[in-house]
């Protein structure tokens, strides 16, 4: 008896969206980096193409977020500034690219002025030669009035900008028109809306194939469950003909793991669990791990030791 | 949904006109309305105007002036189709082919060597069937053909033969029942098509009564139909249709984004 052909089909691709300029492109960055143009899932290559990887972001910050030592340590004191921080993400830990988080621009962190933030670019964009992906800090006011000077700060270097919501949506869009980077449209956790802001920056005039989907990141539980169903659920509509899902998609994996209690409480608080040092990293590359089957593209990653077990991963399974 | 625009009909007089004065200026205009409505298709009938091949891929070169939408050629003579598939620049869809094995053997060579696709009528030399078992009995026919012809399921639209509601009330039902079951044929299944109009043939409420069975029909599996791509309550409940089959994603504005 013949074996069937049980290939899936796909009628559509996934939107290529290329991050940072180079010299010739108006920009001062040593490389670009390309997500995107798949025409099937995650590693069915026998399905159809699969042009380029999944990319790791290394997680930097103005100012330390609120960290376990474990995390800390492992990233050494060059954590207390974002150009070292940065440096030591792409010389030593080997990340694509960089994921440049305003967290002390919070009200109730340091309330970091925007003009405190867009040195903070600047000084990044000078330490590195990777592209950026620039975030606030979370807090919707106070993000609309750095997100602007961010994004002047580093006009021309086609970054990509985190984030646009059902919220703020045209701030973001006209300040990436002005200065010529890409978005991340942002929704918690929900497909529809997911796909109602990509609605809302198009009708603003911005074109969805420089937009990357964020559905925010669970690293446990019924949360992780949610995310990489999305996912993977966006990625199918996408691949079927929705113009208006075929984007590629990130997970803030580092972001999200440090947050939860089984990757931050050690033995003495969780035992059985094993020691805190190998768990937290473990978690971390685990996660990434689990969000790449579900065909996320960039994932920004903050612990040394879960970057190389995702790179090994990455290697073996693209 | 796949959207196959009915206007460029020699039915209609316009169309008509054009075609004898030789005049494209409808046939172009038409083109782009019903592109700028989102029809995957457009279907393209001479009607009574001509019988000539060389005035079907006339219409055919009328439309691909205007716009780059792929054809539906609404004919099923062998000798059109031969002249007037090489004219289509995207691979077109023939409308149609009845289950009768002498006319499936005609036609769908032609059709699969220019790896085009087909709409087969789930009739046969007895005429229109009047039980879902008798269409799907037609219907399987077809099915089996096209596979034999080295077709992929893809390339082949059921069309269950819808009949008018007013004169068959029974039928509608039928219909549907022989819907469920064409999807069983293969999986990823064929598509399944349907000249829509017909249901309210004769009615006093068309556009109600259109729009009400192409949602029960898409419940039951259709994903294509010809139709007036220009009645945006249709189109509209078509939409929604696929939204509660979960065949398309749920965003507040998906009525006003499918038109952008």
């Amino acid at each position: 008896m013949e074996i069937p052909n049980v290939k899936e089909r796909w009628t559509s691709k996934i939107n290529e969206v290329t991050i940072g300029a180079t010299k010739e492109q108006g920009g001062t960055r040593a490389k670009t980096i390309t997500v995107g143009g798949q025409t099937t899932l995650p590693f069915l290559t026998f399905e159809g193409e699969i042009p380029n990887p999944a990319v790791i972001a290394g997680f930097v910050a103005d100012t330390p977020p609120d960290w376990p030592d474990v995390l800390k340590n492992a990233i050494g004191s060059e954590i207390n500034s974002p150009v070292e921080w940065a440096q030591k993400c792409v010389q030593e830990f080997g990340v694509d690219l960089i994921s440049l988080k305003m967290v002390g621009a919070d009200p109730s962190v340091k309330d970091a002025s925007p003009a405190d933030c867009a040195k903070v670019v600047q000084d990044v964009l000078k330490a590195v030669d990777v592209p950026l992906i620039i975030w606030g800090c979370g807090d919707e006011e106070k993000d609309n009035l750095i997100l602007p000077e961010c994004s002047q700060a580093a006009r021309g270097e086609n970054c990509l900008i985190g984030s646009a919501k059902e919220s703020n949506y045209r701030t973001v869009v006209a300040i990436c028109k002005a200065d010529k980077h890409k978005i991340i449209s942002e929704a918690p956790v929900d497909i529809n809306i997911g796909k109602q802001v990509n609605i809302l920056l198009q009708d603003a005039g911005f074109d969805l194939k420089d937009v990357v989907m964020f559905q925010t990141t669970a690293a446990l539980g019924y949360g992780l469950d949610y995310v990489y169903t999305i996912l993977e659920r966006a990625r199918t509509t996408g691949l079927k003909g929705d113009k208006l899902m075929a984007a590629p998609q990130i997970c803030d994996v580092g972001g999200e793991t440090w947050r939860i209690k089984e990757a931050v409480a050690d033995e003495d608080v969780l035992p059985g669990w094993g020691k805190l040092e190998k768990r937290g990293p473990m978690w971390e590359a685990v996660c990434a791990a689990v969000y790449l089957q579900a065909g996320a593209d960039i994932m920004i990653m903050a612990h040394p030791e879960a970057i190389k077990r995702f790179q090994n991963i990455l290697n073996k399974l693209s | 949904m796949i959207l196959i625009g009915e206007r460029i009909n020699a039915g209609f007089k316009d169309i008509k006109q054009a075609i004898l004065d030789k005049n494209g200026d409808a046939i172009k205009e038409w083109a782009i309305k019903q592109t700028n409505a989102k029809a995957d298709y457009l279907d393209v009938n001479l009607g009574t105007a001509s019988n000539k091949p060389e005035d079907l891929c006339w219409m055919i070169e009328m439309v691909q002036e205007a716009v780059d939408t792929p054809i539906s050629i609404d004919n099923n003579r062998p000798a059109m189709l031969k002249e007037a598939i090489p004219v289509c620049k995207k691979p077109p869809l023939v409308n149609s082919v009845t289950a009768v094995e002498e006319k499936l053997n005609e036609l769908l060579p032609i059709v699969a060597e220019h790896k085009a696709s087909i709409i087969g009528l789930a009739m046969d030399e007895a005429g229109s069937p009047k039980t879902a078992d008798k269409r799907v009995e037609n219907a399987g026919k077809v099915f089996a053909k096209i596979l034999e012809f080295g077709m992929e399921p893809e390339q082949l639209f059921l069309d269950p033969i819808v009949m008018p509601m007013k004169f068959m009330q029974e039928q509608a039902q039928e219909i549907l029942k022989a819907v469920s079951q064409f999807t069983l044929f293969s999986d990823p299944p064929c598509h399944i098509v349907c000249g829509l109009s017909n249901i309210s043939n004769g009615t006093t409420q068309k556009s109600l009564i259109n729009r009400t069975y192409i949602a029960m029909m898409i419940a039951h599996g259709q994903d294509a139909a010809i139709l007036d791509v220009m009645d945006d309550e249709l189109v509209n409940s078509i939409l929604t249709a696929e939204l509660v089959m979960n065949k398309s994603i749920y965003a507040d504005s998906y009525v006003e984004a499918f038109r952008k």
